[in-house]
């Protein structure tokens, strides 16, 4: 049993939440996912740890609730509690010092951006963040990254806020020599970024959660084509080469549930559980 | 005192099962289990010999003619004690051993008769033990000494068990919401109910043994950290990562692993969708590759979630098939259709990228190979398309990777199984190790005999060290 010690509504319906969790906390490294379970009957689903704190023992994930379970997560207050939690899942984001480093955030997953945008500034990186949301009201953490970051763009899909869309990149790419980009969001966006920076060569991560069961190695539902080649984003990602992933095959994917995600949501809404 | 003995019967006494007809739509067991009057009159078909073969042919050395002896005189109780002397899931062993190629192989009524059906009369007294209430044996006085033991599967929790007897503090560490190993994640609730593997669980915990679940060794805690907590290690993480055949259109969606069907069928209950949160996409034109007990599994799996059409695609023919005969003839008796000689070339997918068509080709049997079966071998031109809307992957599994790639030191062989002596021990003072994580993909029961091993030998280990 993992107990809520912190809950915060950032905006509408996206959550942050500290999980009691010690073990996970003091050894947890940016870019590593945890998979947690939050009943007897639930499900199994992977989450990117946006932070830890070794004192009090918490780490922290943001979840966006688009379906039952992220739900039913949302709907749970401080002092409650989850069912299972297992941590230090996925390889840890590469820290090294590269230069300048353009962080790009996506939606819910700024949050964990955030994580990894902290690390690469400690670690004597120039830091450019870009943060990006579907429009001015979903964006969130601009505060959080704008404290790590030495400059900051915000882009919004539908040009409420800050840039629309991400094609400002193009022209940052031709101005500024950047080392490497980290992309970290819904997969069109890293798809996107990705797709920008191939011209320029720029070493590009993405950072990719597909769905999985165990998250340990031995479903295999989270298998990846990246430069031709078959892999699991749980044990040999989460983090990838950009340019070489199957962004196509990834995203058929992502849907393979999507009719029983939302039968299931549909039933939690109604607050019934079986047909 | 001797009673005249009855003229010995050749035939054994069938085991009721559920109508192949309703249990392919139901996911109940299979075999329902003997009764009172069944047991008793199948263990007066033992002969009790006086040098009991059937006991060699046992990898955790029950004592079986005594047993079943005293199922013969209907102390039940007495019974199911003296198999725990030696094993500690009998309701698991009971149900899913190869007791074909083991015990009852050496049975000396076989060679003239059915050998007698040891498996399901220790089913029986199991079984009965557990509508009873668990005794729980007495502890023994503590050595003060620690174990930890590296995932709760059968090699990890026979470890367990037998150092919590002999008065070590055992913790038990499983990176799964759930301990049973395969016996939770892989093998389907019609072949062995997971509330009898949660019982056996939960009567090794009463043992004295604490299990840790959602702790991953070799990530949260390295093998290394174990080693200053505890006097000694056993490592039984098994044969847990999916094999795939690397051909064209493996990714489509449809395309399971053997292991991701029945991870949510099986641990996750998808079956009960949406009663439990985990789906699984199961078509009407199901296709099973590979033709072991966990394709069984699988096959039988996706004709209970409501599939129309359900094939085993297997490259051999039905002699060559690792799958045990009973689970072979069950399936049949369910309405699988069995494709043998034929192997999978490539995957064809819709516009939305889920699997419709499995190009194959036959084969046909050539010379032996290394494994002594015959090799199966393509036969030019004999492409053909199958139409399926769902794949699954049944062609093995390999060691899991974590702790070998974690930890300096331990010594693991080309195949990714760890090295030990005949006893569990590694190239690491303390650590042993058992199960499929030594051998490769192989039986409970013989994961069960390496824990045992290695039980055995940690004890001398903390004994002579000083």
């Amino acid at each position: 049993m993992h107990k809520i010690v912190t809950k915060r509504e950032l905006v509408s319906h996206i959550n942050l939440f500290e999980f009691s969790a010690k073990e996970i906390a003091a050894k947890t490294k940016p870019g590593q996912f945890v998979i947690l379970k939050v009943d007897e009957k639930g499900e199994r689903i992977p989450l990117t740890v946006a932070g830890a704190d070794v004192k009090k023992g918490t780490i922290t994930v943001v979840c966006h609730e688009v379906g039952k379970t992220t739900r039913q997560l949302g709907s749970l207050k401080e002092g409650d509690c989850i069912l299972d939690l297992l941590g230090l899942l996925g390889k840890p984001a590469e820290i090294g010092k590269f230069g300048t480093v353009l962080c790009v955030g996506g939606g819910v997953m700024v949050a964990p951006l955030h994580f990894q945008a902290k690390a690469f500034r400690e670690t004597g990186n120039v830091v450019i963040g870009v943060i990006g949301a579907r429009t001015e009201n979903q964006l969130i953490f601009e505060g959080e990254m704008r404290e790590v970051c030495n400059e900051l763009y915000v882009a919004t899909d539908d040009g409420t806020k800050g840039h629309k869309g991400l094609d400002f990149l193009r022209d940052l790419f031709k101005e500024r020599r950047i080392d490497r980009v980290v992309a970290v969001g819904p997969i069109v966006m890293m798809k996107t970024v990705s797709e920008l920076t191939r011209p320029f060569g720029i070493p590009t991560i993405v950072n990719l959660i597909p769905i999985m069961v165990d998250g340990m190695g031995m479903c295999g539902a989270c298998r990846v084509t990246v430069g031709g080649k078959t892999m699991f984003a749980c044990v040999d990602g989460p983090d990838f080469d950009g340019h070489q992933v199957d962004f196509e095959e990834l995203t058929a994917r992502l849907k393979m549930y999507a009719p029983q995600e939302k039968l299931a949501f549909v039933f939690h809404e109604k607050g019934e559980r079986s047909l | 005192m001797s009673k005249p003995k009855p003229k010995i019967r050749k035939e054994v006494v069938p085991m009721p099962k559920q109508d192949p007809k309703q249990r392919s739509r139901n996911f109940n067991e299979v075999a329902l289990g003997y009764t009172e009057e069944q047991a008793v009159s199948e263990a007066e078909r033992c002969l009790q010999c006086g040098e009991a073969q059937c006991v060699k042919g046992c990898p955790v050395e029950v004592d079986i003619p005594a047993f079943i002896n005293l199922i013969r005189e209907r102390r039940f109780g007495e019974a199911i004690r003296k198999v725990k002397e030696k094993n500690s899931l009998p309701a698991v062993c009971g149900r899913v051993c190869p007791q074909e190629e083991q015990c009852q192989a050496n049975c000396t009524l076989g060679k003239v008769g059915d050998p007698v059906s040891v498996g399901r009369l220790e089913r029986f007294v199991a079984d009965w033990e557990r509508e009873q209430g668990y005794e729980i044996p007495q502890k023994s006085v503590p050595t003060g000494k620690k174990v930890a033991i590296v995932g709760a599967g059968p090699a990890g929790l026979t470890a367990a068990a037998d150092l919590a007897k002999l008065g070590y503090g055992v913790v038990v560490f499983e990176a799964l919401h759930k301990p049973g190993g395969v016996l939770i994640y892989g093998i389907p609730e019609f072949r062995l109910p997971k509330r009898i593997v949660e019982a056996e669980a939960e009567y090794i915990g009463k043992l004295g043994v604490a299990v840790r679940l959602n702790v991953m060794v070799g990530k949260l805690y390295t093998l290394e950290e174990l080693l200053e907590l505890f006097d000694a290690v056993f490592i039984g993480t098994g044969a847990g990562l999916p094999l795939f055949m690397r051909i064209p259109g493996e990714n489509l969606c449809g395309v399971y692993s053997a292991n991701e069907f029945l991870i949510r069928v099986n641990l996750m209950k998808a079956y009960a969708f949406p009663e439990y949160d985990t789906p699984i996409c199961v078509g009407e034109r199901v296709a099973v590759v590979g033709g072991g007990n966990v394709a069984m599994d699988a096959v039988r799996c996706a004709l209970r979630l409501g599939a129309k059409e359900v094939r085993i695609v297997y490259r051999r023919s039905m002699e060559e098939m690792p799958a045990r005969a009973e689970e072979v003839e069950n399936a049949e008796e369910e309405g699988i259709i069995f494709e043998f000689l034929t192997n999978p070339k490539r995957f064809i997918g819709n516009e939305r990228g889920w699997v419709k068509a499995m190009e194959c080709k036959r084969m046909r049997l050539g010379e032996p190979d290394e494994s002594g079966r015959r090799r199966p071998v393509p036969i030019e031109g004999s492409d053909f398309m199958m139409d399926v809307d769902t794949v699954v992957i049944a062609i093995g599994r390999s060691p899991n990777p974590i702790i070998q790639q974690t930890t300096e030191g331990l010594q693991v062989t080309k195949w990714g199984t760890i090295v030990t002596d005949q006893n569990g021990k590694t190239s690491i003072e303390g650590v042993y190790a058992g199960g499929d994580i030594v051998t490769g993909e192989a039986t409970v029961i013989s994961a069960m005999g390496a824990g045992k091993k290695a039980a055995r030998a940690i004890n001398e280990y903390l004994m002579n060290k000083k």
